[in-house]
């Protein structure tokens, strides 16, 4: 038997052992997966143990199996409502027609939430008397169950489509006002000094050193608020039983005819909208002060 | 214009000095009596250090002459559009590149980018920070950080310079590059320099004088002229005269504790 080895041979063996040994960044970067990949795999398994194992075979079908409501909710385009059994109908184009609902009831809940938190915590900076006039307020409405609100509404202004949107800046207002003027206010005293020794006007002093110094906070309240915003738009919707139906509406007609696959979908979707909404402020923050600020991740 | 505040309804004075303070007292609103009778005056050209135990009112000196405070007896004379304040932290805005840092108080007094570009890159080169114009603060040295402070108070071209302590957090090698650069930078500018401090070494080494101040309220208790000629080297810090006026200094500054 020889002992040489071909070029090909060598370059296999050292392809492999290059393999073995490849550096660390690749794995840490595999292992950042692993952690969530399992957590969702267990959640998944826990789900088909419930179903399999918990439920008994009359109550299977109040919590289909993951299988089902994927095949049900997001692979069929579209059920007729009456075909197949079915009394409301159901399918991707549904869902997708609920989906687009919220998203306009929560974007434009929260565009609002931000101009009008924005301009209040602006004003509030500047005087500390209307300060102490609005907080108390602010915090009575962030305290207050935001659905006592929804009969409230209903009742006066209809369970229309502004109903919903008034919802969402009510719920999702708090944390812009909130960390808009933290940010604001802690600007260390050197440079306010700064500013001061160099005759900045009040506006400069907001332009040039508050508005950029809050920035990282202003991002941290938008991630909370946008959040907010969604649930404000799917819990809002849900309990208004009326009108042009978004993802809470169809989470509750489908519990109703008892279309659980169905159901799950739109529960499935509102988590799917929250989940970009949030992964997407995260990112514009990144983006916009991830070159200067230091603490910022995700 | 020349800012001349008085107390009192005294007459205004025109500053025959740079810098000048007569007399000045300062109690704060609290009762804190913090300067008692402080008369100082400082031409271009002059570096003057004051030295004193903590909390003795040196910095509130420094806020006075900036405008910072308002003195409540005796007077302060100085062109308060002429000032330049460095303070114990650099201060840099850290959304801004180092160039857009320095540009900042010109920007303040509403000047452009494009009107103080040359004196931008000369305060820069003055630093040796022009290599490094592009980098945001957080990627700075503590020492750069303060050359990048000093650069910015260089822009408007000053006639006084106010230091509160400003190389104090840094560690000793960069406290005495930064100062063998402060004193290029003292010799090339010609300012008027009042510097605080708590190393008398820095003191001696910078200044054409150095005033010892009491603990609180703050009297000038000793003035000593530095007789070293300039361009000092750095080794001129072990040199016997040297050592001598340090001890002096160090004498009067125990004697200055209560």
């Amino acid at each position: 038997m020889s002992t040489d080895l071909t070029d090909s041979q060598v370059q296999a063996a050292t392809a492999m052992s290059g393999a073995v040994i490849v550096p660390g960044p690749k794995w840490t970067g595999a292992l950042k997966l692993i952690g969530p990949a399992a957590v969702f795999g267990l959640f998944f398994g826990i789900w088909y143990l419930a179903h399999h194992l918990v439920l008994s075979a009359p109550k299977q079908p109040l919590l289909p199996e993951p299988h089902d409501v994927l095949r049900e909710s997001f692979l069929t385009w579209n059920i007729e409502r009456g075909s197949a059994g079915s009394r409301t109908g159901g399918g991707l184009v549904k869902l997708l027609d609920g989906l687009w609902n919220s998203v306009q009831v929560a974007g434009i809940g929260l565009g609002i939430a931000i101009v009008i938190g924005f301009a209040l915590a602006t004003l509030m900076s500047q005087a500390t008397w209307l300060q102490n006039a609005l907080w108390p307020f602010l915090i009575a409405v962030q305290a207050t169950p935001i659905l006592v609100f929804v009969p409230l509404f209903a009742t006066v202004i209809g369970p229309n489509f502004r109903s919903r949107v008034l919802v969402c800046i009510l719920i999702s207002i708090f944390p812009i006002v909130a960390n808009t003027l933290f940010g604001l206010l802690s600007v260390d005293r050197g440079y306010h000094e700064l500013m001061t020794l160099n005759g900045a006007s009040r506006w400069t002093r907001l332009v040039k050193l508050q508005f950029p110094a809050a920035m990282p906070s202003i991002f941290t309240g938008l991630q909370i608020s946008a959040g907010l915003s969604v649930v404000g738009a799917v819990v809002g919707d849900f309990f208004f039983r009326q009108g042009e139906p978004g993802l809470g509406r169809l989470v509750n007609l489908y519990q109703n005819s008892t279309a659980y696959e169905q159901m799950y979908g739109a529960a499935i979707m509102s988590a799917l909208l929250g989940i970009v909404v949030f992964v997407f402020f995260g990112w514009l923050g990144n983006r916009v002060v991830g070159s200067w600020h230091e603490k910022r991740t995700g | 214009m020349t800012v001349s505040r008085t107390s009192s309804d005294e007459p205004r004075r025109t500053a025959a000095h740079a810098l000048e303070f007569d007399n000045l007292s300062m109690v704060f609103p609290d009762g804190t009596h913090a300067l008692d009778n402080v008369s100082i005056s400082i031409d271009r050209g002059e570096f003057v250090t004051v030295v004193g135990p903590s909390g003795c009112g040196k910095s509130t000196l420094l806020r006075i002459a900036s405008g910072l405070e308002t003195h409540t007896g005796g007077q302060c004379n100085v062109d308060r559009d002429s000032i330049g304040y460095v303070f114990q932290d650099a201060t840099l805005l850290p959304w801004r590149s180092v160039r857009r840092n320095v540009e900042l108080i010109g920007e303040l007094h509403g000047e452009s980018s494009s009107a103080m570009a040359a004196r931008v890159d000369e305060s820069l080169a003055l630093v040796n920070l022009d290599e490094h114009e592009d980098k945001y603060p957080r990627q700075l040295s503590g020492g750069m950080r303060m050359r990048a402070s000093l650069a910015r108070s260089l822009v408007l071209q000053p006639d006084v310079f106010l230091f509160d302590e400003p190389f104090g957090a840094l560690d000793e090698i960069s406290r005495e590059r930064l100062n063998d650069e402060l004193l290029s930078l003292f010799k090339a500018k010609n300012f008027a320099g009042l510097f605080i401090t708590h190393s008398i070494a820095e003191a001696v080494f910078l200044s054409t004088r150095v005033l010892v101040m009491s603990a609180r309220p703050g009297r000038i208790v000793a003035d000593y002229e530095v007789p070293f000629a300039y361009p000092r080297e750095p080794d001129l810090r072990y040199e016997a005269a040297f050592a001598e006026l340090s001890g002096k200094i160090s004498h009067d500054l125990r004697g200055a504790h209560p």
